[in-house]
């Protein structure tokens, strides 16, 4: 049943652009204007500024910076562990998110508070701790060195270490609600369908988690990308080996190479905004595909 | 299938939801659960279904120990009352999912296709096969729900509260269809429900429970006719209840006797349940009850009409005929022709309504003065 469509206008007033639906949430132009002056201020504007000195290079200084090959090592380890790390935890945040949410057992409450922990520490304070254990001389390096012969500390593996640890919160923290809203009924029906455990878990559970997995991923990626504080102590950072692009924007800033450093930032930029553009697509696909909305 | 419940118990935090219970639905029945909210009834359906395990007793699928085998390989349809629907698929992959979780015996894609278009004709849901759940309407996602619990060809199918999230008119449509299908398909088949006009409708057999037990198991004439306990009585239908004594084998009112069949009952205090229908007014004069008009409501072709009477002012409603003018204040006769009489002990149903407000905190209405005590 449709009712009929007011169509009548209010005298005076230009007729309205078509995309602006008669709302019942009021103040869209208002929170719209409000948003993107916000934004602007709080996040392009610096960006611009970044964009604009990073242009006083010129293309071929830029270029060569861009394809030196200290700074390709760096952002290549710069995103190849953030990449890394964000897998890791996403299989591991799921499976905490799941037990956190599945299972009632005694200091689950303090469990749940501790995965907030890496949110609140410095990171830089992680970075020691880490440091500490996974050294050649700490608890948990010495025996890995000696008995598997991996070594963690002062390593690129200890920077993969330090990102899995500042970047598991958001994985867990995206999908413990969404994994609260699924329904035991539909899990309950599809054992009565017929279908064992894995069948559900893989068809029926994960598929409705996916959006939030992704979402999860993102951000552990994101953060580890940017992060600092903590991988500058847990790896030795040597050149071509363990040293992160953050870290090669700090050391050109030290050396007064300002336009060097913004340069990088530039390509970091560049980088994980694509990244991040193609996962928010992927994100949206997965939506439409599962039938979210 | 013929289903056979066993002495079956189930406590929750020490609250019994199953008070040994014992059932026999046969193959091909249609069966209703009735009760109040909390009376056991979803959480036997669930113990059929292998969802919940009893604590004592066992549940029988034709004579075979239900539990020897797992959820998965007991082949019941489960519908819930929200439907359960798995959201990010397709109708089509909705209904297919039973036949395509099967280990052994799988259908080929080309059949399963089949099948689910056979199932979505029989739901009448023909050419939505590829929308989302969340593009239905609340009654076309109930109807997938049971399209996908019959693909498995159960051997009971299990309903919960199927129609409870729709709105009347669609609850009453899906409900005469599903009683056809019930006659084409044959399923054995139980379903909850808190509505009596639903389960007088549809079943066979109606089951009525309280507290965790079985009141009654009876056809749906029994239990409106011959109601087994005061309980069923107050809770099919409309009643009223007065008090009476049992003295010589006849019941009497304020010493009016009662002309009612009053069975072994012994001697003493005893509740008269009465329907609207067994209270006629009096009104050639003859002898009768001496009552005095409350109020009155018209409901469709009859005239519903409160009375208190007695010298304890006992309520009692019955239908009149609209055409009698009746006023309130008006003094009339009445006269009881049926009801049933039950001795004392055993309780009434209590209306939801009533027994949330005797528990209720008013702690900010007394606070304020609106209530004493």
């Amino acid at each position: 049943m449709s009712a009929p469509a007011i169509t009548a206008q209010p005298c005076g007033k230009p007729p309205r652009a078509k995309w602006r639906r008669r709302s019942v949430l009021p103040g869209f132009g208002l929170s719209l204007g409000y948003t993107l002056v916000y934004l602007s201020l709080i996040v392009l504007l610096p960006l611009a500024g970044l964009a604009i000195s990073s242009a006083s290079l010129g293309w071929n200084e830029f270029w060569a910076i861009a394809f030196d090959p200290r700074v390709s090592a760096a952002l290549q380890l710069s995103f190849g562990a953030a990449m890394l790390a964000a897998i890791v935890n996403t299989v591991f945040g799921v499976l905490i998110a799941w037990v956190l949410v599945r299972y009632r057992f005694p200091g689950r409450r303090w469990l749940d508070a501790a995965v907030d922990l890496p949110f609140a520490l410095p990171t830089a304070v992680a970075g020691i701790a880490l440091a500490t254990l996974y050294a050649p001389n700490g608890v948990f390096g010495a025996f890995l060195e000696n008995v598997l012969g991996v070594k963690v500390g002062f390593s690129a593996l200890g920077v993969v270490f330090a990102l899995m640890f500042v970047g598991l919160p958001f994985v867990v923290r995206t999908v413990q609600p969404v994994l609260e809203e699924i329904d035991r009924e539909t899990e309950e029906v599809s054992a009565t369908l017929g279908a064992g455990r894995f069948r559900t878990v893989t068809r029926v559970i994960l598929p409705a988690m996916f959006p939030a997995i992704l979402t999860g991923f993102a951000l552990s990626f994101a953060r580890g990308v940017g992060e600092y504080g903590s991988v500058i102590f847990i790896a030795n950072n040597l050149p071509f080996e363990s040293e992160i692009a953050p870290l090669l924007i700090v050391i050109k800033l030290d050396e007064h190479n300002y336009a060097g450093a913004t340069a990088i930032a530039t390509i970091m930029l560049v980088i994980a905004f694509v990244m991040l553009f193609v996962i928010n697509l992927l994100q949206a696909w997965s939506r439409k595909w599962f039938g979210h909305d | 299938m013929q289903v056979r419940v066993a002495n079956v118990s189930k406590n929750y935090a020490g609250m019994a939801a199953l008070a040994d219970v014992s059932l026999t639905v046969g193959s091909g029945e249609l069966v209703a659960l009735l009760g109040p909210s909390g009376s056991g009834k979803t959480t036997l359906l669930r113990t059929i279904a292998g969802l919940e395990t009893p604590d004592t007793g066992i549940v029988y699928f034709n004579d075979r120990d239900a539990s020897e085998k797992r959820i998965q390989d007991r082949g019941v349809g489960f519908v819930f009352q929200h439907y359960a629907l798995f959201r990010h698929m397709r109708v089509m992959d909705n209904i297919a999912f039973g036949l395509r979780a099967r280990r052994k015996n799988r259908p080929k894609e080309s059949d399963i296709r089949q099948k689910v278009m056979e199932l979505l004709d029989l739901v009448q849901l023909s050419g939505l096969e590829k929308r989302f759940p969340s593009q239905l309407s609340g009654g076309q996602r109930q109807r997938v729900a049971l399209a996908r619990a019959l693909a498995i060809e159960p051997s009971v199918l299990l309903l919960d509260e199927p129609f409870g999230a729709l709105d009347a008119r669609v609850r009453k449509d899906l409900r005469r269809w599903l009683r056809e299908l019930h006659e084409r398909t044959g399923h054995t088949t139980l379903f909850v429900t808190h509505d009596q006009e639903e389960a007088l409708e549809l079943a066979d057999r109606v089951v009525v429970m309280n507290k965790g037990q079985i009141e009654q198991s009876a056809t749906p004439d029994e239990i409106y006719d011959t109601p087994a306990t005061p309980f069923v009585f107050s809770f099919i239908g409309e009643s009223s209840v007065i008090p009476v004594t049992i003295g010589n084998g006849r019941a009497t009112l304020d010493e009016r006797v009662i002309d009612l069949d009053v069975g072994a009952l012994p001697d003493g205090p005893a509740q008269l349940y009465l329907r609207p229908e067994d209270v006629e007014m009096v009104t050639d004069g003859g002898p009768g009850i001496p009552g005095l008009v409350v109020s009155t409501r018209r409901i469709g072709g009859m005239r519903r009409v409160t009375i208190e009477c007695g010298l304890a002012r006992h309520r009692i409603e019955f239908d009149a005929s609209a055409e009698l003018s009746i006023q309130n204040s008006q003094r009339v006769q009445v006269r009881i022709i049926g009801g049933r009489v039950y001795g004392a002990g055993q309780e009434g149903y209590a209306t939801e309504k009533l027994a949330a407000s005797a528990t209720a905190d008013f702690k900010w209405a007394k606070a304020e003065g609106w209530l004493d005590r």
